[in-house]
């Protein structure tokens, strides 16, 4: 609660010209026929997504180019409220051009992106946020009518809310790609959990195979576990601790540098690694055929902390023991 | 080109003469009505007035209370509150019974209640869309029932509830009755020497008065608890200054508004069947409720294939304020409960939308009204994907993920 939420009925102000406009005048709106289609040297697709009895529903028209995989022309007919209509013709208008798979990749925040006045200002109000998540929810749907991915396979979607049927797909695609903390706001982006309320947590009037409460708990918690090792494969190896800067000194040593030894018959060893003032020092000892060689402590000591340099900071400095 | 305001179940339209009557009490006559000096005592008469006004609006006799407060949430919350403190605390009687069509200040003070301890039922609806008195006596039970609250007419379908039957089967069985007359008051006659109610509320704002205002009729020897306790004002009941400019305009609004019922009969009841019958000559549309049960005023309509909130932007373009019930135009998605409870199926709760017309509608107004209707109900269903002969049209749209 703040002084802009005590001011009740303000949806209409939330939505940005764009979804004005395209709500007044949809450039995309209508249906492709057989002919049409044929006329084009495509095939069409027709699909649909959510219900009548949910407050929304969108069907989808692609004439696609079966040699290429290119959406040749979109077009789309919705039942629903003006954020539905506008995305959905902006959904329709980006998946032209692209090849089928292309388009998969369009999301509810491209959507959304592409209907704001202004980069920094929101096109639609979170809770109508559903509207363009749909919108990608009906690219999936036909891209799998395009593929023949059979329909069975679609069937056993994993649904989570039946009220809104929101798969537990799109439930952790939303999570992820909106970086979602809370079930209230998984509600605001897929209508799930908005109706019957079964699917928010055991004890409802209905038992389910999952609930939101866990999808957001173990989404994010997968979220977690791949952000630390992505953390730990690369990053900035001044905020690394020791441990992963040795293992980072080592992998690059693995792979840059012992090959090269090992052609001579040489290798080398980290036999410590120091801290200090900003300086992280590297002590190594060669190996086999490198001890003894001139080079060792000339051109290939310059070479490999050149390289380490190069590769992950310049604060390293490495010395031959 | 004017727009058209028939959105009259939410607020209306001040009467000018009822901010006529207010405006010598901001300026001139400002006194504290509790004051004992002149600028105190020279409000009386104006008070006395609209007081009296009032009374004999609902047809409350002198030995009973009308309390002015803010608004009929208030009054509401304050019967419910109080009913709380005198009866169900002590669990001397622990239940309230209701309907599932309150307005949400009584749905939500009763569940309020609920989480402190009260047992709250609500009784279903008949055919009608009404709780009737067969109903009700099935429910009550004199040692167990503490507060019958059950109001006069709904705000979204105008159906009128038959508070006398009502309250009469409460009075044989010894319960309290509350009713919220906030969609009644100016449309249907009110007369609490028939109507054997123990609370009554209402509101200014619904009948040509100002917003911020309302009162709660507390019939003679009915213990309440204060919703608000301070100063002595309105006998103890209510504290708080009374607003008097406010109140000036409500005792106006009041007289007028039943000034005005044969009027509403008369008029406006005509204008809103001529709507009403040019809506449904539109094909797979519906009307909810029968003509006869409901309000002279008001019309909850459906349009198949059609969201709720895309036909009240379509009409605003056009001049034409409406309101819908759809979930879509809540800012909390909600399915709309009336909808809901009345058992219509859930495609209805998304394209219901609701006209209100008050005695400042013109035939004129519903003439162009009507040609807005019918021009964004074509447009709508040309993009909709759920109305028309388009592949897959019909079932396949409402099953979703599969087709």
């Amino acid at each position: 609660m703040a002084k802009n939420d005590l001011i009740g009925g303000s949806l209409w102000e939330q939505y940005s010209a764009k979804v004005s406009e395209r709500m007044n005048n949809p450039r995309h709106r209508g249906e492709i026929s057989e002919a049409e289609a044929a006329a084009l040297g495509a095939r069409l697709v027709v699909a649909d997504w959510g219900a009548e009895s949910c407050g929304d529903a969108v069907r989808l028209y692609w004439a696609v180019d079966p040699r290429s995989d290119r959406i040749l022309a979109a077009k789309f007919k919705s039942f629903g409220c003006g954020t539905a209509i506008a995305s959905s013709d902006v959904m329709a208008e980006l998946s032209v051009g692209k090849t089928v798979d292309e388009a998969m990749k369009i999301t509810n925040i491209q959507v959304e992106e592409a209907l704001r006045d202004d980069a920094g200002t929101p096109a639609i109000p979170p809770q109508k946020m559903h509207c363009s998540v749909m919108a990608y929810d009906v690219i999936k749907k036909a891209a799998s009518i395009y593929k023949g991915v059979d329909m069975a396979s679609l069937a056993e979607e994993d649904i989570v809310c039946e009220c809104a049927r929101v798969s537990l797909r799109t439930i952790q695609d939303v999570i992820r790609i909106n970086d979602l903390k809370t079930v209230e706001e998984i509600t605001q982006y897929t209508k799930a959990g908005a109706f019957c309320k079964s699917c928010i947590r055991p004890g409802g009037h209905e038992q389910r195979r999952h609930y939101l409460v866990d999808i957001l708990r173990d989404t994010r918690a997968a979220m977690d576990k791949e952000k630390l090792t992505l953390q730990a494969d690369v990053g900035d190896f001044a905020s690394m601790n020791l441990i992963r800067k040795h293992r980072a000194i080592e992998k690059t040593l693995d792979e840059k540098v012992r090959p090269m030894l090992a052609a001579d018959g040489g290798s080398l060893e980290v036999v410590d690694i120091r801290e200090s003032q900003g300086t992280v020092s590297v002590y190594i000892r060669y190996l086999g055929a490198c001890r003894g060689c001139i080079s060792s402590t000339k051109g290939t000591l310059q070479f490999i902390d050149g390289l380490l340099r190069r590769e992950l900071s310049d604060t390293i400095r490495v010395i031959t023991l | 080109m004017d727009r058209i305001y028939l959105d009259n179940n939410a607020t209306t339209i001040v009467d000018p003469r009822v901010k006529e009557a207010m405006e010598p009490y901001f300026c001139q006559l400002y006194g504290n009505p509790n004051s004992l000096h002149a600028f105190g005592t020279e409000v009386h008469p104006a008070m006395r007035l609209a007081m009296d006004r009032l009374y004999a609006g609902i047809g409350a006799g002198d030995e009973d209370d009308i309390i002015v407060n803010s608004c009929a949430c208030e009054g509401n919350n304050h019967v419910l509150k109080g009913v709380w403190f005198d009866l169900l605390r002590s669990g001397a009687r622990n239940e309230i019974l209701t309907t599932p069509v309150e307005h949400p200040c009584v749905r939500n003070a009763c569940a309020f209640l609920q989480e402190l301890g009260a047992k709250v039922t609500t009784m279903p609806l008949n055919a009608d869309g009404i709780v009737d008195a067969a109903t009700l006596r099935r429910h009550i039970h004199p040692e167990r029932t503490a507060l019958v609250s059950v109001m006069w007419a709904n705000n979204e379908t105008g159906l009128i509830f038959p508070v006398r039957e009502l309250a009469e089967v409460c009075r044989e069985n010894g319960v309290l009755f509350h009713t919220d007359a906030v969609q009644a008051v100016g449309k249907v006659a009110i007369d609490m020497r028939q109507v054997a109610a123990d609370f009554l509320t209402f509101s200014a704002h619904k009948f040509h008065g100002p917003k911020g205002i309302g009162g709660l009729f507390i019939r003679k020897g009915r213990k309440l608890t204060p919703l608000l306790h301070g100063g002595e004002q309105m006998g103890g009941r209510r504290a708080g200054t009374v607003n008097v400019p406010y109140l000036v305009g409500m005792g106006l609004a009041m007289e007028m508004a039943v000034d005005n019922l044969a009027y509403e009969e008369s008029v406006v009841r005509p204008l809103r069947d001529r709507l009403e019958d040019a809506i449904l000559a539109i094909p797979d549309t519906l009307v909810l409720g029968r003509r006869g049960l409901r309000t002279p005023n008001t019309i909850l309509a459906s349009f198949r294939g059609i969201e709720g909130e895309a036909m009240i932007w379509d009409l605003n373009a056009g001049g034409v304020a409406a309101s819908t019930g759809s979930a879509c135009a809540s800012e909390s998605l909600e399915p709309n409960p009336v909808f809901v409870a009345m058992a219509l199926g859930d495609e209805l709760a998304h394209t219901s939308i609701r006209f209100s017309l008050s005695r400042f509608t013109t035939a004129g107004e519903i003439e162009r009204t009507a040609q807005v209707v019918r021009r964004s109900a074509e447009r709508l269903r040309a993009i909709s994907s759920s109305y028309g002969d388009g592949p897959g049209a019909g079932t396949t749209a409402k099953d979703g993920g599969g087709d």
